[in-house]
């Protein structure tokens, strides 16, 4: 008898007992299930719920593998066991050695960013007696995405139980859930342990463990750098669009992310005028930066200048503008619902990440939490958008009653 | 005398003012980062609502109607301005900690509500024991919300170091646990209330509102 078989039995078996949901969910995770996702207000179509959260997995597992080696390549990079590679198929980069490394640092927070969430959901399930959605797969893929390398495993622990129980269970689950999970898992890292959210040692692997010996290695990223008014040598644009730079683990790599997007976009599940429109507002915000700079309202002096004065278009190679645009802002549960309620909601998130990363002192970037700002005000968008189309329609009654 | 007893115990738990009621939550938000801040403002605000209800309720039939809220004001702050120079004269550290937010007990809104709902239409010791009562449940909760927000934030309690010390790496810190930045923050202050008002209500069915 398959596993198959076995699972199916077990189901029928406990079907309506307290454990059932923990059993389904098992089933429903390695087979496709009987029946199809039928609650839920994310659900607008006659997709399954499990094919949209395997396509998501699909274009991330991508970054996820290239992380995996970028993690080791940064490590011996800074230890100086290797010369730097230039390019995406440089020599030094797709070695073995970076993937046993890289993998010995990725792995763990994979297997606990999903271990932890989902015994936190399987438990919800049991309790409340619903049964297990599937809603975790992508957050629990994307957890480990936006995280440092060195980030200890138990705060990573603490922050699922924290953003899967107060970002989505208190609202209902899956499908109810008004923040990003991923990101409010990020959010509460970030306002819980800053020093190991941020700074210049903990982007490459081990760089806190040197801090203060003679093997100190400095791990700055670039928006660390320009921060301070400084550019980091020996690093170029194409490196940063390969990815070849320190970062959260899997947002460095632009040139996979605009793969994983355009596989999104073909496969149907993620919304183009989202992605498209958070890249204009990024855009729109940095031309209005260099703006200021060209016509000398700021000066050098100025601690903004750094940030202000990087070209409007590298805006989106540096930091992670595309990785939430893409992965995060398309959110379908989280996100605005309406069309013209979508460009809104994407322009305001590009705009409002470029703006924090100028203007935040204490951290150089702002894009989680102007995903998690605009994910507060997407319903309000979306309500507008409808309202002002109920206005449209009745003047168009009236006129035709007059 | 049954019934006398129901006006402690109820607002500690089932009507309880700042996880049933929802009033007073500035404070418990502001203040509570520290267990000994949380334990001084419960008292302040136990002292002027145990004498506030009573003098209220003294009062009560020759206060005009259309000045209440005035004369109400003028005995709350009568009793906050003493609490604060008491606290000024023997816990001059504390209050410069507690900062507006004694002055604030004026607006408090637990007070303002108890003596409208109760002190005017009762007698001076009903009014005494209904003022105790629902200072006595805003007290719980800030010494809750407090206890964990310290014993996490700052891992001490009453300032005394709880979990070892972070800097020389005892205790648990040796490890790698580490102090919760965010518990010191007054939104994590807002969750830790809503999981306390999550509990309760889990717990007790009939106190979920439609």
């Amino acid at each position: 008898m398959s596993l198959k078989n076995k699972l199916h039995n077990i189901k029928e078996k406990y079907k309506g007992k307290k454990m059932a949901p923990a059993f389904n969910a098992l089933h429903t995770f390695l087979y496709l299930p009987n029946e199809t996702t039928h609650n839920g207000t994310h659900v607008k179509a006659a997709d399954d719920l499990k094919r949209t959260m395997n396509t998501v997995i699909m274009a991330l597992v991508p970054c996820l593998i290239f992380g995996i080696f970028n993690a080791g390549y940064q490590h011996y990079l800074a230890t100086g066991a290797i010369e730097a590679s230039h390019g995406f198929l440089g020599g030094t980069f797709w070695t073995f050695d970076n993937l046993i490394h890289g993998a010995w640092k990725v792995l763990p927070l994979v297997i606990v960013s999903y271990g932890v969430g989902l015994a936190v959901e399987f438990l919800f399930a049991v309790i409340k007696g619903h049964e297990v959605e599937e809603g975790y797969l992508v957050t629990g893929m994307l957890v480990p995405l936006i995280v440092p390398i060195d980030i200890p495993l138990w705060m990573l622990a603490v922050a699922v139980i924290f953003g899967v129980v107060i970002g989505k269970e208190v609202f209902g689950g899956t499908g109810m859930n008004i923040l990003n999970p991923a990101l409010t898992i990020r959010a509460f890292l970030f306002f819980a342990y800053p020093t190991w959210m941020s700074g210049d040692k903990v982007w490459v692997s081990e760089a806190v463990e040197r801090a203060g010996t003679a093997d100190a290695i400095s791990g700055e990223t670039i928006l660390g750098a320009y921060a301070q008014n400084n550019t980091l040598p020996g690093i170029d644009q194409w490196d940063m669009f390969w990815g070849l730079i320190p970062g959260s683990i899997g947002e460095t790599s632009k040139f996979l992310i605009i793969i994983g997007a355009l596989f999104l976009i073909f496969t149907k599940i993620g919304s183009w005028r989202i992605m498209l429109s958070t890249v204009i507002g990024a855009l729109v915000m940095g031309l209005i930066f260099n703006g200021v700079v060209s016509a000398e309202i700021i000066g050098e002096s100025s601690k903004f200048y750094g940030l202000m004065n990087v070209p409007f278009w590298q805006h989106l190679i540096i930091g992670s503008v595309l990785f939430g645009a893409v992965y995060m802002a398309t959110d379908p549960v989280t996100a605005a619902q309406t069309n013209k309620g979508k460009w809104i909601y994407g322009f305001l998130i590009g705009f409002i990440s470029i703006m924090i990363r100028v203007f935040n002192p204490a951290y150089p970037e702002g894009v989680f939490l102007a995903i998690l700002l605009m994910n507060v005000f997407a319903p309000t968008i979306d309500h507008y958008v409808v309202q002002g189309n109920v206005k449209k329609r009745m003047k168009r009654l009236k006129v035709k009653t007059a | 005398m049954a019934k006398d007893s129901k006006l402690i115990l109820d607002p500690l738990t089932d009507n309880n003012p700042i996880t049933i009621q929802v009033l007073g939550i500035c404070s418990a938000l502001a203040i509570t980062a520290e267990l000994e801040a949380s334990i001084v403002m419960s008292i302040s605000v136990l002292f002027v609502m145990g004498i506030g209800n009573v003098v209220i309720s003294l009062m009560r039939n020759i206060i005009p109607s259309k000045i209440r809220i005035i004369a109400q004001l003028i005995v709350v702050a009568t009793l906050v301005i003493i609490v604060d120079q008491v606290l000024k004269a023997y816990a001059y550290e504390l209050s410069k900690t507690l900062g507006a937010f004694v002055g604030l007990i004026i607006t408090n809104c637990i007070i303002m509500g108890r003596f409208e709902a109760f002190a005017l239409g009762n007698g001076p010791w009903r009014s005494f024991l209904d003022g105790i009562g629902n200072a006595l449940g805003y007290a719980i909760i800030l010494i809750i919300v407090g206890f964990f927000r310290e014993l996490l934030g700052s891992g001490t309690l009453l300032g005394i170091e709880i979990l070892g010390d972070p800097v020389a790496k005892t205790g648990l810190y040796a490890y790698g646990y580490e102090n919760n930045g965010f518990m010191l923050l007054s939104p994590m202050a807002l969750i830790v209330v809503g999981i306390i008002i999550w509990v309760q209500r889990s717990r007790n069915k009939a106190l979920i509102e439609d």
